[in-house]
């Protein structure tokens, strides 16, 4: 089991390596002139040579590979074009936002997606399971940005529930120490803030979670089916056990291994739906600096971005694999 | 039956949505006038303000974005300031200056007893500092003990690219409050430079503290200071208890937050709900919801800007002016302001806005008329477009305050050219690799669509910069005239302003004989904003003054 382990953790290291190979190729095969960017129309030809050699863009490809990975070893990304701030500092800023979101949307996607997905199997065939269908269908095709705005329309606009957009009231005071402002209110045992904090958090939160709530369920569904078809359930029900209690106790159990690893992955995918959602509810998160530093083709952001998304994926996914194994052990023999 | 279910849910999703913003549709209102409150100014308040995105940085020497100078408007000021609502210039932290004879000394005269956020007072070498960092030879004096001025960290975009280093020579503190700059050339839209955001003066001893930090830290002598910074989120200023300048009363408020929306319809969605006080870009479409809001009012001002249509001159197709003549009668420029620009914005007919001074309002600007163009076309040569390549015109993919819709707008001049029997097709690229091609004049070029947001309301800032192709090889129009040059060469070195005013008339006129290019739209600036916000005023620079905004 250990040596399963170890050599499991040991291919995070030539994956996130070719992460960084394929993020340094297509930024420097996408167009586009950081400089002229940043110094838009107008730009003098002294100041455009002057950033491009400060960016340090006059250099070969190689060269500024060979710098990114060097710095990478030591944990530095380096400093973003646009705002001169060390990259890792930036990360550090928005990471625990994006990261409160991410479990917040978990959180929901779980408890929803598995319960839905439970009933549904459990009353196959039945104006539940097919109403939870569709609405999972729905679900995985809704866009984001439409389901925002939306959200926000009837949620926010027209019944004043919830606040429109941000992480927290212009109005009030949170003593920040970890970053993540839910954590925060609790331990400064500001419950005005934490009231607000959780307003805040709860469209993005239902925006993020719909796309995997509906994975979950589908899942959960399609998992439960099959295992209610094996033997040992016809004989728990032979035994005269109640149904809830087949469900629950005998069947959940054994479906929930693979739904595990679905949400393992969703977890990564919710970092990179992040982006979208971060975006239209103005979510100071990594998401939204991300796809500004796209926007601005801020380099530096995006492989340090690409970087940091792509490690959690890739623990998050190593992780996984190894509570499977422990959980099943027949997979480490493999 | 999932199927029939599905479409059920939407409608019912769509008729709750749409059902509810039908219902809050009301007669369309009068706009506003700027509103003065009969109680006059009220003390207090916070006023949260809804823009784009968040700030690059507030170290004013190193910044480029708009969304950075506007929090640095109330944190920092300059030796001269721009007037409220125009870029006349007034006297700022210099009370008064004079211009030697020959126009290369300037000597400033500073105000006493003024106060920087930190505490450090205000003075010859803070402004020696402050302009003297920026300098690639720091040729700099200071009275008495003075500071180290500590190397660059970058170069200072606008330092350069507004040529200061070819046109300071050095910077002396003779007193306690007397600056003196020695000038290497006469350069008459020096004072006008001055005024502008990257020449603002900081706290030097803030500065040296941290230079590395101080971009996060900022430190001036503005009405507000600088509290908190969540990235990505908001910016906090507080008011500054010892502001000198009280004579208008302000500032009023207690905070102002500047809060980073990016997306236009969530931010006019914060207006409503009443989250934030001004909303910064609308959508268009936005415009007509707020002018049927009761709780939202509208300002709005002429930005000082131009939208254009180049020509590639360094082609030879192009240096047919009767071929220039044919496409500038040919483009319906009104229609593309009307639909396109929706109304927001002006036809224009020179390189310079009206609102500017050295306006010429005798130019007539070309008719759209379709027969003339024909004509024009076929004394270019091509009748009827025979013999005419393809005409590749490229469009802009990003939204700019002078363009709003670049390929819509592309389009449009596409489709009036093929009127005349002009076949043409629209190009467009990424922003970067836009503005880099384009300044390579390449061969697949032959109409580009561009424009300039001026900095400092003199027409030099227009008329030299983007259209003297003689000057330097890096101006984008590639426009070259002799008479033009000469013309832009005697406006940088005449000190009167009346006198220059005529030379920028004559150089108007010069570049419509030229049909130098084809100048399509300065756009106006509206934004929405909560009834009760009063006293703000757009400024044409494009900078954010909450100094003398209250709250009712």
């Amino acid at each position: 089991m250990l040596g399963f382990i170890i050599r499991r953790s040991l291919t995070i290291i030539p994956t996130l390596l070719g992460v960084s190979i394929v993020v340094f190729l297509l930024l420097s095969i996408t167009p586009g002139d950081p400089a002229e960017l940043l110094l838009g129309e107008r730009a003098t030809v002294e100041s455009l040579e002057a950033m491009r050699e400060y960016l340090g863009l006059n250099e070969p490809l190689h060269v500024q590979y060979g710098l990114f990975l060097k710095r990478l070893i030591k944990f530095d990304l380096g400093e973003t074009i646009w705002t001169r701030q060390k990259v890792i500092v930036e990360i550090k800023e928005r990471f625990p936002a994006t990261i409160e979101l991410s479990l917040a949307a978990l959180f929901l996607a779980c408890l929803f997606g598995v319960t839905l997905g439970i009933v549904s199997a459990s009353r196959q065939y039945s104006i539940f399971d097919y109403l939870s269908m569709v609405g999972s269908l729905i679900g995985v095709s809704m866009p984001v940005f439409w389901l925002g705005l939306m959200l926000m329309l009837v949620f926010s606009l027209h019944l004043g529930w919830f606040p429109v957009s941000g992480r927290i009231g212009v109005n009030t005071e949170l003593e920040v120490i970890t970053n993540f402002y839910v954590l925060d209110a609790i331990i400064t045992r500001n419950w005005k803030a934490f009231w607000d904090v959780l307003q805040h958090l709860a469209l993005p939160a239902v925006a993020l979670s719909t796309i995997p709530m509906a994975i979950i369920a589908r899942m959960t569904r399609s998992s439960m089916l099959e295992v209610l078809r094996q033997d040992y359930i016809k004989t728990a029900r032979a035994k005269g056990l109640s149904e809830t209690k087949v469900v629950l106790k005998h069947a959940l159990r054994n479906s929930l291994i693979p739904v595990i690893t679905v949400i393992g992955l969703q977890f990564g995918i919710l970092l990179g739906g992040a982006i979208l959602t971060e975006h239209v509810f103005s979510w100071p998160g990594v998401g939204k600096w991300i796809y500004e530093g796209v926007v601005k083709r801020d380099y530096m952001v995006i492989q340090g971005g690409t970087m940091l998304v792509a490690t959690v994926f890739v623990v998050v996914n190593t992780l996984v694999d190894i509570l499977y194994a422990v959980i099943n052990p027949r997979i480490s023999v493999k | 039956m999932p199927r029939r279910m599905l479409v059920f849910t939407l409608v019912l999703c769509m008729a709750f949505v749409f059902g509810g913003c039908a219902k809050k549709e009301e007669a369309p209102k009068q706009e506003t006038p700027m509103a003065t409150s009969a109680d006059g100014p009220k003390e207090g308040g916070t006023i949260v303000f809804g823009r784009g995105g968040d700030s690059v940085g507030l170290d004013p020497a190193y910044e480029t974005d708009g969304n950075s100078f506007m929090v640095c408007d109330n944190v920092y000021e300059q030796l001269v300031a721009y007037k409220d609502e125009t870029t006349d210039v007034e006297p700022g932290l210099a009370k008064s200056w004079v211009i030697a004879e020959d126009g290369k000394t300037y000597t400033f005269q500073l105000r006493e007893g003024v106060k920087f956020h930190d505490g450090t007072p205000f003075n010859a070498n803070a402004v020696v500092f402050s302009i003297g960092r920026m300098m690639k030879d720091r040729n700099l004096k200071f009275f008495g003990d003075g500071f180290d001025v500590p190397p660059q960290e970058r170069p200072p975009e606008y330092w350069v690219s507004m040529e200061m280093d070819d046109t300071v020579d050095s910077i002396e503190a003779t007193g306690e409050y007397t600056v003196v700059f020695n000038l290497k050339r006469v350069e008459a839209p020096f004072i006008a430079n001055v005024g502008m955001d990257f020449a603002s003066i900081i706290s030097p001893t803030a500065f040296l503290k941290d230079p590395k930090a101080y971009v996060r830290n900022p430190v001036g002598t503005g009405p507000f200071k600088f509290v908190k910074w969540v990235a990505d989120d908001s910016i906090t200023l507080e008011k500054f208890a010892d502001y000198w300048d009280k004579s208008n009363g302000g500032p009023y408020l207690d905070k102002v937050v500047f809060r980073a929306i990016p997306e236009n319809s969530v931010r006019f969605l914060e207006l409503k709900v009443g989250n934030i006080d001004i909303c910064q870009f609308p959508n268009p479409a936005d415009i007509d919801m707020a002018r049927k809001d009761e709780n939202i009012k509208l300002v709005e001002q002429p930005g000082m800007n131009v939208g254009y249509l180049g020509f590639n001159h360094t082609k030879a197709l192009w240096q047919n002016i009767h071929l220039r003549r044919a496409v500038a009668h040919a483009i319906n420029r009104q229609a593309i302001v009307d639909n396109i620009y929706q109304g927001m914005g002006q036809l224009a007919k020179n390189g310079i806005p009206p609102t500017m001074w050295g306006y010429n309002d005798d130019v007539p600007g070309y008719a759209y008329d379709v027969e003339l163009a024909k004509k024009e076309l076929a004394e270019a040569g091509y009748p009827e477009g025979k013999g005419l390549p393809e005409i590749k015109l490229w469009s802009m993919p990003v939204p700019r305050p002078y363009n709003p819709e670049g390929l819509k707008v592309g389009i449009a001049m596409i489709g009036d050219l093929a009127k005349i029997g002009i076949m043409a097709n629209v190009t467009s690229y990424d922003w970067g690799t836009y503005l880099k091609r384009q300044r390579e004049q390449p061969e697949d070029m032959d109409l580009f669509q561009l424009g300039w947001t001026g900095d400092n309301g003199d027409p030099d800032n227009f008329l030299a910069v983007l259209f003297d192709g003689l000057a330097s090889p890096a101006i984008r129009t590639q426009y070259k005239s002799e008479r033009y040059h000469e013309l832009m060469l005697m406006g940088k070195t005449t000190i009167d302003q009346a006198k220059r005013a005529q030379i920028y008339k004559e150089a108007q006129q010069v570049m419509f004989d030229d049909v130098a290019v084809l100048t399509v739209a300065h756009s106006t600036v509206i934004w929405p904003m909560r009834n009760n916000v009063m006293n703000f005023k757009l400024h044409p620079t494009a900078s954010v003054r909450m100094k003398n905004v209250w709250k009712n």
